[in-house]
């Protein structure tokens, strides 16, 4: 079996699952000031993803752990590359985190209001930037033969880059917003579903664009099917059909996904200096050795590791409402 | 310049990252314990102590996996030729870390969170356990990655490409360094977690607030002081082990650590030196005769390398250029680690035999001290890693890559000063936010996260019927 091959799969796996799950958590938690009328409105909203928020990320730890491990020269290229991004992100990561558990912790509405922004941005940067960075991705980077990246970060900031920044902004948003259809009730539920139901209209033509901008071949052919997907989230999530809703969403969101790996194969990191300077599938991997051991551990975990995380979805399948939240403490 | 700030970078963010990161590991299987003597005795007061210190494990623990997240981006971005070079070996063990250990103790966290008075009491039970485990797991694989940065095993250089290419997991993962560094660090982390339950209960006895929880911090006292106790035994045993280690594979770490300058026969534990590091030698070395020579090699006339010499014979092996790290910290660092760690374990020796058999504290200042030993407890856990990471240099991986051809080509000062200046500011705002809100819920107490009933009737039990998750955010 090519082994490379293999892990380049393993870990577009990872991506995607880390988009459709952490992509509703990001759409959630931006959606604050949107569809939350006062401080009860809003604890639905964050206690509706509490539970699951922190093993939803833990796919992002995984997939960039993964690819230390199976791609060394991609992960240490990508991300010294994409440096301001990444810091951006990851300072909006440390402020999410820390906000959740914190936000419920303080006496004053202030203090609340504070944390509250800080879910806001720690939300929406990321969501806009992990776009700009795959869209970056598949178009390549200004990249010697030492696969040391040379694009400046205004380079970063080009068309193609932020009309997929635009894109994931816009579809977590979406995302986030059947998922609070599907899992809140009262108040929130009705608003989630109007604005789900208003921002197709913003999605679908981003998506459009996109696809028809980046897609050839199979990957075109995955990127028609999140079009249509995401058109039938829209019929469902109008009909009230909300599980139907989300399952399209988060099949729109892994199909985008697939999408941009799909385009990326065979390279990793496109050179846009000299084809010749590209990361490859086949070049930036590691030794048999490394893949067949993380191949083993992989094989044996990751169906334990899915297990469990649908049991804990399946522990927190109700439906949040306002009457489910207690005083605040 | 843009290496030093690299390292800079580095540094704060990994010792910052370092102060949760013990608390978590103790804390996790202490809480868990407080629960598994609840559900095993059904007394009240067990519950109570479960969710206090519950409440402050969750509001450390939260710092400690968002700066655990920059610990993992770190290496790519800041030290792209490092991770290039070692990604087949290192990215293994990291990875396996994530899948392994970061999905239990993430998932399970939420679950045990959430889970009160939804979940069964034995499958709530088994969550926190779960997430102990995770934290527990994941420090082996971490630490089995950095032993390997200081005692290579299990791979080769690859002729072509000039990287390291993993030979052995096995070898990696069983590395003599890696387990004894697992035993040292996971005990000091206990010690630690120990010392913060002590410090904490001895504030609630001294302060004395509400008389009702006095019995439950009186006996959260002696945990605090038994986990210290404990652990101290395993820091003691497995750091004797460590420094055989460190004689065996890092001579010029030990030697920089006792400011040792030549090699010497039955060498003396040095106490308290000033020394000329310019000329390579001690003015004042005042020494225990032969203690050196024990520690390191288990023989008191042994010998032990000096630095002068060590630097020649690495010279002659791997060119011209300073081997020798920064001697004044290594060696004040050493001794820090030693004394503040064992200070605090005496802490606890003393404070198991003034509190024997229900009594308590005499003076104040006892117990002020006991609050004094958890700060002391973190410097000692914090030193031990200066002396672990600066002792290591010049080298990343030694005897293989130097910290200056480690660094990222591509990243330019400006770019390391603007991380390095972000994560400096925002991780002194959230430290002063966490302390706030740690000293906040210890002072509210046990009252505020379970409230006393009214009169002296019989506490009511939980109501299991009422399948609601605790929606605690």
């Amino acid at each position: 079996m090519d082994l490379p091959l293999v892990w380049f799969l393993a870990i577009a796996v990872l991506w995607t699952g880390y988009f459709v799950l952490e992509g509703f958590d990001f759409g959630v938690g931006a959606l604050l000031p949107v569809l939350a009328r006062d401080d009860t409105d809003r604890r639905v909203m964050i206690n509706s993803i509490g539970p699951v928020w922190d093993g939803n990320e833990v796919w992002l730890i995984t997939a960039v752990g993964a690819t230390f491990a199976a791609f060394p020269a991609w992960y240490a290229s990508m991300l010294s590359g994409f440096y301001l991004p990444v810091l951006l992100i990851l300072l909006a990561l440390i402020g999410r985190g820390v906000a959740f558990e914190y936000r419920g912790k303080g006496d004053t509405a202030r203090w609340r209001a504070r944390w509250d922004t800080v879910i806001v941005l720690g939300s929406a940067i990321p969501a806009f930037l992990w776009g700009l960075i795959f869209a970056n991705l598949v178009r390549g980077l200004e990249m010697g033969a030492d696969h040391v990246v040379t694009a400046s970060v205004f380079a970063l900031f080009n068309g193609y880059a932020v009309l997929g920044g635009l894109l994931t902004l816009s579809l977590f948003l979406l995302h986030g917003a059947v998922f609070l259809a599907l899992k809140t009730d009262g108040p929130v539920r009705v608003r989630a579903r109007a604005f789900a139901g208003r921002s197709v209209l913003v999605v679908l033509p981003l998506l459009v664009a996109f696809v028809a901008w980046t897609g050839r071949g199979g990957a075109l052919a995955a990127g028609v099917v999140a079009v249509v997907a995401l058109v039938a989230g829209a019929v469902a999530i109008r009909r009230g059909r909300e599980g139907w809703a989300f399952t399209a969403t988060a099949v729109a969101v892994g199909l985008l996904s697939v999408t941009i790996f799909g385009t990326l194969f065979p390279e990793v990191l496109p050179s846009t200096t000299d084809p010749a300077f590209s990361l490859t599938i086949a070049n930036a991997a590691s030794a048999p050795y490394t893949l067949t051991v993380m191949s083993w551990v992989a094989l044996v975990f990751l169906p334990l590791v899915l297990g469990y995380q649908a049991w804990s979805y399946w522990v927190f399948r109700k439906r949040v409402g306002r009457d489910h939240i207690p005083a605040a403490h | 310049m843009a290496l030093d700030l690299a390292r800079w970078q580095f540094g704060i963010t990994t010792i910052y990252h370092f102060l949760f990161v013990p608390l978590t590991i103790g804390l996790s299987v202490i809480v868990a314990s407080l629960q598994t003597a609840w559900h095993r005795t059904g007394r009240t007061e067990y519950l109570r102590a479960t969710k206090f210190f519950g409440k402050l494990f969750l509001i450390n623990f939260a710092m400690g996996v968002v700066t655990g997240i920059v610990q993992e981006f770190q290496f790519g971005m800041n030290w792209s030729a490092y991770s290039t070079f070692v990604g087949d070996v290192f990215g293994a063990p990291l990875a396996m870390e994530a899948l392994l250990a970061f999905f239990l103790e993430s998932t399970f966290i939420g679950l045990w969170i959430f889970g009160w008075d939804k979940l069964p009491r034995r499958v709530h039970l088994a969550c926190i356990w779960a997430a102990a485990i995770g934290t527990n797991l994941s420090a082996y694989f971490i630490l089995a990655a950095n032993a390997w940065m200081r005692h290579p095993v299990g791979f080769e250089i690859d002729p072509t490409t000039g990287q390291a290419r993993l030979t052995s997991i096995w070898a990696v993962l069983s590395n003599d360094q890696a387990w004894s560094t697992y035993l040292h660090v996971v005990s000091a982390a206990f010690i630690a977690a120990g010392l913060f339950v002590a410090a904490v209960s001895a504030y609630k006895l001294l302060t004395r607030k509400d008389e009702r929880e006095h019995e439950l911090f009186r006996r959260t006292l002696r945990v605090g002081f038994v986990v210290t106790l404990v652990a101290g035994i395993v820091v003691t045993v497995s750091g004797d082990h460590q420094a055989k280690l460190m004689a065996q594979y890092e001579p010029m770490k030990l030697a920089a650590a006792e400011a040792l300058w030549d090699d010497e026969h039955a060498a003396g534990f040095s106490i308290f030196a000033v020394g000329d590091i310019q000329d390579g030698r001690n003015h004042v070395n005042v020494q225990v005769p032969g203690l050196l020579a024990f520690l390191a090699t288990g023989d008191f006339d042994g010998d032990v390398q000096g630095i002068n010499d060590i630097q020649e014979r690495l010279t002659a092996e791997f060119g011209p250029g300073s081997y020798i790290p920064n001697v004044g910290l290594l060696y004040w660092a050493f001794r820090m680690m030693m004394g503040l760690g064992l200070a605090g374990v005496a802490v606890s020796v003393v404070g198991l035999w003034l509190t024997r058999g229900g009594r308590l504290f005499r003076w104040d200042w006892q117990y002020r001290l006991v609050v004094a030993a958890l700060p002391a407890a973190l410097l000692a856990n914090i030193f031990g890693w200066i002396l672990t990471e600066m002792g290591r240099q010049p080298w990343t991986v030694v005897g293989e890559l130097l910290t200056a051809n480690s660094v990222s080509p591509g990243v330019s000062l400006t770019e390391v000063a603007i991380s390095l200046s972000a994560f400096t500011l925002i991780y002194a705002v959230l430290a002063v936010v966490e302390f706030g809100l740690l000293a906040k819920y210890v002072k509210a107490g046990t009252a505020a996260v379970m409230p006393y009933p009214e009169n002296d009737a019989a506490e009511p039990d939980r109501t299991d019927d009422d399948r609601v998750p605790a929606f605690v955010y």
